[in-house]
């Protein structure tokens, strides 16, 4: 829907056509990433040493549950076929079994997939906002004060691991002071507002980590911009600080501070995963962790690659974003 | 190298003193504990006395002790992986900036598919299926964080290779070896070493992740990520045993991102 | 009060290698209405400091230390930022080097033609945009009602330096600082952008400081000059007097640079070196950037190979050392057909052919030591090591005049741009090269050493009887040390001959109008050749 509203308002334009093909090209590309995504992530369930059954079920599995796992695994027909009936069977949402408990994979990823995105969207309206912010004033106010005490307290943030800023806040906020549960425990059955309180603290852990690596990232491609000639040449042509702060100096900001934020969302997803473990919450990482450590080959495959595609699918949505709010190419000839 | 050292500011000092610090604990690990790694000396949790200087963990093994041999095997993990990493990465980066056309579009093209894949997930998938163990840990974070080192040292490489002492030594019709070895490494050297305490920050951050997601190094061998999982349970009864080890990765990363930061800003040439 | 700009006894520093160091040293100029004062230097000379420093501004890294600076009854030496804001760009204007970079990239041209009169409260958007249409169309710009509505990208380098002087009329300041606004430009554009600048200073009789390193362009926009060297003033008068009668050694130097060079005799018997027969080259492998390129070059001669950028000069010289494979036609060189490609060529042709860069900041490897730069050639061509090698580099560093003793175990960061230059010309005569390819190699020099470095080219040559190819866009270099000439044009030879015969009219046309472009060392050359124009086209 989104792509095809773009391709209408660019219809009128034969530069802006040029700018849509590049779009077109990025999405082909990601499809195709995803494609070569799904076959590694098959093949390495086939390069798994000796008889894949043997291994993942001990040598203690009698031969007919070898036998059985070797159909649930679909290993009797050969590889490309069995690839095939994979991936549409994935497409269309059957992800098989698990083999832990022989749910279907889909039933288990569903709802903890929606935690999952509830969490990182809950935590990237908070942290995205909060960074860009952040990082526009630091590098504002660059060698003051402030700016020092906010880059000193960002360095910290991202040299912590996530568990480490989990769990001071856990001994601090809950354990200490008892405002909010030390696990994030949720149900279908709750309401938005139990959620999202249910949810805080380990939101609130996620923005401290991504906050400070998009902070001071965005400081930096804020101050590379502030260096130009023309911030310069306003700044002699009599201009007020604030119009060449606002006027100058963000809209060619907008298309690298894009940027910082799609490289971190890479943060968000690998801090998500730590995040669920350490506060028990119902979310894909959490699953994905625990199938990881039982070698339930399904439900790891299935959720690895949608963690993969919802990534690929975040950083095209940025480059197109980033490519659109690029001076150059948002220009069109008169 | 020591005028440097004596210009250097207050915070890259800190930053060398902890590196320092966690370095000469890690090689004389042995000499400085009191117990054995993975022998069990007292109670659960106990908390700190003469005895034992961090109390003890979850098994009632001394909690100093682990600390000592934690340290020792992440630092170390850490360091081959790195290493290893940087060895990949940068090789086959200079290589794709100095050969270019195809070798470049090959070898780039696969890097792309593997930082398609957030780094996490790729290990975890691949842990999932080869099993969790010290060769298998190395060749798998070194493979993905030689993506980055890639991505950095091509880039540098290709920003030398423009210059014109490069198209120099091609006319006078050097080798690729010599032209990478003599033109190039030289001048890709400060962004390097920087790129390395950085990649060492996260290669070390990442194993304690994946120790603390229990598919790091496997117990009882000691190591800090690991030891925050298994204490895990002691913060809810208000025993900040976790925070322990936990903290001690904070403080070597912080120690070397004050250095990385140093060492940025001098080669960056801004002296404000 | 007669003068609309006093600068008193002003010291500017200037924070470098971790302390202040004095740059502009007890300046103090006048300017009146309606005067042009041109400040001409060479790089290091302070001039763009004392530009700024006009307008009350300070570049990062730089404080104006002392002294007074008095516009129009207001001092800005010690004014508040807020008084400084209302003085920038109302009474006093700024016109940068390099205009693609001075123009915000994600806003029209005429938007930030509009944005100082409008912020400075002087007239409303509507009255500015209609202002502006008018001096565009003043500074020759064409279809001036739409050009304006343009992004900066799209417009060209000339247009773009004409856009910002119109920029810098927006508010009508009493008083424009022009910092090198043709350096970056090709000569015929350069034509342009003077017109313009006279436009201004004559017909709207605005007062103007000039500041360039080219003397002959000073020449034809100033009424007085002044001499900078070094932070210092050397030398201060009217622009005829100053011309005709230097006082001191060093305007005298700076004015001298530009005689003419003896003739060489002629002798069509001398061996070919290199000869090129109808060659073509791509990048894209679609368009060509290089067609029907023949060229001969004899020993011991100069060929200068002169055009504008994007005339394919650089690209011919790519060609030729097979950096960039000819798709079609022959290299010969010393009477055996070379390969196109780099790969495929002997070592041996190698040695033969070398090559000395525009920039000698990147044409030397910063980590190496003199030694190791000028002994590589040595031992990769001829196996010379050890003490051999040393005396050999030794004896190269004193043909270029450069001390052995001092500069031979300096890193190449630790050298002076023209010093650089030489080591670049010692690294190719350790090969014992028949032919030496020089691409730019003094534009990027300061005039005297540039001349220097053009001295020890000409000295070289004749003792050692090697051939040189010369890539160059200034003509002033050409006239200096060429033997034959060719002129190229959008990939193409234009025309080519001896010396004597191309600066001989009759030209092809456009040699023409690029001889004509060249500034001259008169005050009157640019209003001639403007008057001459204008009677053409009408």
């Amino acid at each position: 829907m989104f792509l095809w509203k773009i391709a209408i308002m660019m219809k009128r334009d034969s530069f802006m056509k040029s700018v849509l093909i590049l779009i077109l090209k990025r999405w082909g590309a990601s499809l195709i990433t995803i494609f070569i995504i799904s076959v590694i992530i098959f093949i390495g369930v086939e390069l798994l040493p000796g008889d894949v059954a043997q291994t993942v079920l001990g040598q203690s599995a009698t031969p007919e549950t070898v036998e059985a796992f070797r159909k649930e695994l679909k290993l009797d027909l050969p590889p490309h076929i069995r690839y095939g009936t994979w991936l549409n069977d994935f497409v269309h949402g059957n992800f098989g079994n698990s083999l832990a408990n022989g749910r279907p994979v889909s039933e288990l990823i569903g709802w903890r997939f929606a935690n999952t995105l509830f969490l990182a969207l809950s935590t990237a309206m908070i942290a995205i906002p909060l960074a860009v912010l952040l990082g526009m004033l630091a590098a504002f106010y660059r060698n003051t004060l402030f700016d020092k005490l906010i880059s000193g307290t960002t360095l910290s943030f991202i040299s912590f691991p996530e568990f480490f800023v989990a769990y001071i806040l856990i001994s601090l906020l809950s354990v200490k002071f008892n405002i909010f549960p030390s696990l994030a425990i949720i149900d279908k059955d709750m309401g938005f507002f139990s959620k999202i309180y249910a949810i805080l603290l380990p939101s609130l852990t996620l923005t401290c980590v991504v906050t400070a690596h998009m902070m001071r990232q965005t400081r930096a491609a804020i101050i590379n911009v502030l260096a130009s000639a023309y911030i310069e040449m306003a700044e002699i042509k009599g201009i007020k600080r604030l119009r060449i702060i606002v006027h100058h100096a963000f809209p060619n900001s907008l298309s690298p501070v894009i940027n910082v934020i799609a490289i971190n969302l890479a943060y968000l997803i690998v801090g998500v995963v730590i995040v669920e473990v350490v506060f028990v919450y119902p979310g894909l990482g959490q699953l994905l962790v625990d199938s990881v450590a039982k070698r339930d080959l399904p439900v790891v495959q299935a959720s690895g690659l949608i963690f993969s595609i919802a990534y690929i699918f975040l950083n095209l949505l940025a480059d197109i974003l980033s490519m659109l709010s690029n001076p150059k190419l948002r220009q069109t000839q008169i | 190298m020591l005028k440097l050292l004596r210009q250097s500011p207050l915070s890259a000092r800190i930053g060398m003193g902890i590196v320092l610090l966690n370095c000469l604990v890690a090689v004389f690990a042995p000499l400085i504990v009191p117990y054995g790694e993975t022998s069990v000396v007292g109670d659960v949790w106990e908390s700190s006395s003469v005895k034992f200087y961090l109390g003890t963990d979850h098994l009632g093994r001394d909690l100093f002790t682990r600390m000592v041999y934690g340290g020792r095997n992440t630092i170390a993990l850490a360091f081959i992986t790195t290493a290893l990493s940087f060895l990949a990465g940068s090789f086959l980066g200079f290589i794709a900036a100095v050969k270019g056309a195809w070798t470049d579009q090959l070898i780039s093209r696969a890097i792309d598919i593997i930082m398609a894949f957030p780094t996490l997930i790729f290990a975890l998938m691949i842990l999932s299926v080869v099993g969790s163990s010290i060769p298998t840990l190395i060749f798998t974070i070194a493979l993905l964080d030689s993506t980055r080192v890639y991505r950095l040292s091509r880039a540098v490489a290709m920003d030398i290779e423009v210059m014109e002492f490069v198209e120099a030594a091609r006319l006078r019709g050097e080798g690729i070896w010599w032209i990478m070895r003599h033109e190039i490494l030289p001048n890709a050297m400060p962004p390097l070493v920087a790129e390395f305490g950085l990649r060492f920050c996260f290669v070390f951050l990442f194993i304690a992740s994946l120790s603390f997601l229990g598919l790091g190094l496997q117990p009882p061998l000691a190591d800090w990520g690991g030891m925050v999982k298994e204490n895990a349970g002691a913060i809810t009864f208000g025993i900040y045993i976790p925070l322990i080890p936990a903290g001690a990765i904070a403080f070597l990363t912080v120690g070397v991102n004050l250095i990385v930061d140093w060492f940025l800003h001098l080669s960056s040439g801004l002296h404000e | 009060m007669n003068n609309l700009l006093e600068i008193k006894n002003l010291y500017i520093e200037g924070f470098y290698e971790e302390r202040w160091h004095p740059i502009v040293r007890d300046i103090s100029l006048d300017l009146k209405r309606g005067e042009v004062l041109g400040l001409i230097g060479e790089s290091g000379a302070g001039k763009s400091t004392i530009g700024l420093a006009a307008m009350g501004y300070a570049r990062q890294g730089c404080r104006l230390t002392s002294g007074s600076i008095n516009l129009e009854g207001i001092e800005l030496f010690d004014a508040t930022e807020e008084d400084l804001r209302l003085v920038r760009g109302s009474k006093i204007a700024y016109v940068a080097q390099s205009a693609a970079a001075s123009f915000n990239p994600s806003h029209r041209v005429i938007k930030q033609y509009a944005e100082a009169p409008v912020h400075h409260g002087l007239m409303n958007y509507k009255e500015a945009e209609k202002e502006g249409i008018e001096i565009y169309r003043r500074l020759f710009l064409p279809t001036p009602e739409k050009i304006g509505y343009r992004y900066p990208h799209e417009l060209s380098g000339g247009q773009l330096q004409r856009a910002m002087v119109a920029m810098a009329m927006s508010c009508k300041p009493d008083i424009i600082v022009f910092d090198e606004p043709t350096t970056a430009l090709d000569v015929t554009t350069q034509i342009e952008v003077l017109a313009a600048v006279k436009e201004i200073t004559e017909k709207m009789n605005k007062a103007a400081l000039y500041i360039t390193h080219d003397l002959a362009v000073v020449a034809q926009v100033a009424h007085r000059i002044m001499v900078l060297r070094n932070g210092r003033l050397v030398e201060e008068g009217e622009t005829r007097a100053l011309i005709k009668k230097p006082k001191e050694k060093y305007t005298r130097e700076l004015l001298n640079v530009r005689a003419l060079r003896e003739e060489k005799s002629i002798t069509d018997r001398m061996d070919v070196i290199l000869d090129i027969k109808d060659v073509a080259a791509t990048y894209t492998g679609v368009e060509t950037v290089l067609e029907d390129i023949d060229l001969i070059l004899r020993r011991g001669r100069t060929v200068a190979l002169v055009g504008e950028s994007g005339s394919g000069k650089s690209t011919l010289a790519k060609v030729i050392t097979g950096l960039l494979p000819a798709i079609h036609g022959s290299i010969t060189f010393l009477g055996k057909e070379l390969p196109s490609e780099l790969k495929k060529r002997k070592k041996e042709d190698l040695r033969k052919m070398q090559m000395i860069y525009q920039m000698p900041d990147t044409a030397l490897n910063p980590k190496q030591t003199v030694r190791k730069v000028i002994g590589r050639p040595l031992q990769f061509y001829f196996g010379i090591r050890g003490q051999k090698a040393e005396d050999r580099i030794k004896d190269l560093l004193r043909k270029i005049e450069l001390d052995p003793d001092i500069y031979i175990d300096r890193l190449t960061t630790e050298l002076s741009g023209g010093e650089k230059q030489r080591i670049c010309i010692a690294r190719a005569l350790a090969a014992e090269p028949d032919l030496i390819i020089c691409d730019e190699v003094t534009s990027a020099l300061d005039q005297l050493v540039a001349e220097g470095i053009l001295d020890l080219l000409q000295d070289l040559q004749n003792k050692t009887n090697m051939s040189y190819l010369f890539i160059t866009h200034d003509l002033a270099t050409v006239k200096a040390i060429a033997d034959k000439i060719v002129i190229m044009l959008e990939g193409k030879i234009i025309e080519q001959g001896e010396k004597k015969e191309i600066l001989a009219p009759p030209h092809h046309e456009y040699t023409d109008k690029l001889l004509a472009s060249v500034p001259e060392m008169d005050p009157d050359w640019l209003d001639n050749l403007l008057d001459e124009r204008a009677s053409t086209f009408i």
